[in-house]
């Protein structure tokens, strides 16, 4: 469904990401953990349009899609969660979400109840401003936000960071639901304990290149990976 | 107290009418600023250009073309400015489009002082406008009247367009965070156009009632209507819509209380009138020392 090939992207002077490749199949749970500055968040900015890559390509559903601006992503149905949440502060929660619908010429108001359901408590503060709620909170409208435009994929920049390990856990079940009900997502993160135990592949980034890649409950038991990330 | 309303009421319709003007043109200054964090220096000659075209169309067209016209002018010369001068620099420092703006505004100027010879040009009366009334023994032209009401109008049709409309929830999501509206699909180049567009209209309004007080056009009429709605934005809390207009009113107001100082406060002479431009960026100064964000300044950063 989705392939990077070859993939290299400077990045601040740097390169960040160096020639990786990786594919992600229709209906999973795959993700990208890796130390601090390993390049994972360059590769979903790359793939999000934000940032445009040196070399290599990026394929969606047969289609080339690399280089294109973010307008053109979000349209074929790749979203992303950014790193801290992002949540617009001054807009209202359900601001919000219609933002996040942004690009959709049809009705929402079922996707608004779609979100309401995942996520009850952003129905109860639907008139507060984005910028009241807790980080929590926050990470469930901004969850709510990307899913506002109708998905394929939704890529999440560490959804744990900065939460309380009980928020996290919150965050992980729902992240589980949502591909459930058929959005294939493509996760980052440092907590690679929480991302492994939902992904059903992974891979291990290190300063810009893959190292490791398999089934993610092999990875959470592979001994590299334990030695290296999960501190045991 | 009603003699005292009654003796002065000039200067208090003078500075009501003025301030509007400047409510109007400051609103395009604290909009770009809001958006792009650039002071764009070329407003207030944008402004005086928006003055100029109506002189020379007025001079062969009907004033029920000339109007609408002048208003397109304007926005496009906005846009274009945007286009050419601004956007090819958005990633680089904020310094070197201010440096641009600058550039553009003696553009603007020059390019006014080469199509008038220098010459100030009189600018066309406009009927029903150009008119005197006579209210309460107080000679004004019709233009003065107009203007609070019109400003405020404008100002009620901007505010619905940001806070219920689709764009102006766009426009609100871009000043805040380009990245993310992004990643939510919004254009920035055509929010930032729009913002250039909605400016540049209100300038266009404001030069038809501006000149149609003041009855002459040259090419540095923009300068200090635009240097005073640029001390009613930072004034108001520059980047905020209703800070701009109520700034607006105050310079006008408090400039045109100077001007009347002979009557109004009894002071003999007309020497210190002269310095009513003065007052007003002093007056400016002593409000950003006690409060440094202006009136309606940005609240601090929200949790993150």
């Amino acid at each position: 469904m989705f392939e990077v090939r070859n993939l290299s992207v400077n990045y601040g002077g740097i390169e960040a990401v160096r020639d990786i490749s990786f594919s992600v199949d229709e209906g999973r749970i795959v993700t990208l953990i890796g130390a601090n500055g390993a390049g994972k968040s360059t590769t979903l900015r790359t793939i999000a349009g934000l940032v445009r890559p040196r070399s290599g390509s990026i394929i969606f559903d047969g289609v080339d899609i690399t280089g294109k601006d973010p307008t053109y992503i979000v349209s074929r149905g790749i979203t992303m969660v950014p790193e801290g949440r992002r949540i617009f502060p001054d807009l209202t929660v359900m601001e919000n979400l219609r933002i996040g619908a942004y690009l959709r010429k049809d009705s929402i108001e079922g996707d608004i109840d779609w979100v309401f359901s995942l996520f009850p408590r952003l129905k109860e503060r639907s008139w507060q401003y984005g910028g009241t709620l807790s980080g929590g909170e926050q990470q469930m409208l901004a969850v709510g936000r990307a899913l506002m435009s109708r998905p394929m994929i939704m890529m999440m920049d560490e959804p744990s960071l900065g939460l309380a390990p009980l928020v996290v856990r919150d965050i992980f079940s729902i992240i589980r639901e949502i591909n459930r009900q058929g959005v294939t997502i493509l996760l980052v993160e440092q907590n690679a304990n929480m991302a492994l135990q939902v992904a059903d592949t992974g891979y291990v980034m290190e300063t810009g290149v893959i190292t490791l890649s398999g089934r993610g409950s092999d990875l959470i038991s592979d001994e590299a990976v334990r030695k290296a990330y999960l501190g045991k | 107290m009603a003699g005292f309303f009654h003796d002065n009421l000039s200067y208090f319709l003078s500075g009501i009418s003025v301030g509007g003007q400047y409510a109007l043109i400051a609103i395009g200054y604290t909009m770009v600023y809001g958006i792009l964090r650039l002071i764009n220096f070329a407003h207030g000659d944008v402004f005086m250009i928006a003055g100029l075209v109506m002189v020379y169309l007025s001079a062969s067209l009907p004033f029920t073309l000339s109007i609408p016209l002048v208003i397109i002018a304007t926005v496009l010369l906005g846009f274009v400015i945007e286009r050419v001068a601004y956007r090819p620099l958005r990633s680089a420092p904020r310094m070197s489009v201010m440096i641009s703006a600058i550039g553009v505004s003696y553009l603007l100027q020059n390019a006014a002082l080469y199509f008038t010879g220098g010459l100030a040009k009189v600018y066309p009366s406009i009927p029903g406008l150009s008119d005197t009334v006579v209210i309460w023994d107080a000679t004004t032209k019709i233009v003065t009247l107009v203007t609070p009401f019109l400003t405020i109008a404008l100002v009620a049709v901007l505010t619905l367009l940001i806070k219920h409309t689709k764009i102006g929830m766009a426009m609100r999501a871009v000043s805040r965070d380009f990245e993310t509206s992004q990643l939510m699909g919004i254009r920035i180049n055509s929010v930032i156009s729009i913002t250039f567009v909605i400016g540049s209209l209100l300038a266009a309004v404001a030069s038809l009632l501006y000149f149609t007080n003041y009855a002459s056009v040259t090419p540095v009429s923009g300068s200090m209507p635009g240097l005073k709605a640029f001390v009613a934005a930072v004034f108001g809390g520059i980047g905020s819509i209703p800070g701009a207009v109520i700034g607006g009113f105050i310079i006008g107001i408090c400039e045109n209380i100077i001007r009347g100082g002979a009557s109004i406060f009894g002071i003999p002479g007309t020497g210190w009138t002269t310095f009513s431009d003065a007052f007003t960026f002093a007056f400016l100064i002593v409000i950003l020392v006690v409060k440094p964000t202006g009136l309606f300044g940005e609240k601090a950063v929200d949790k993150v």
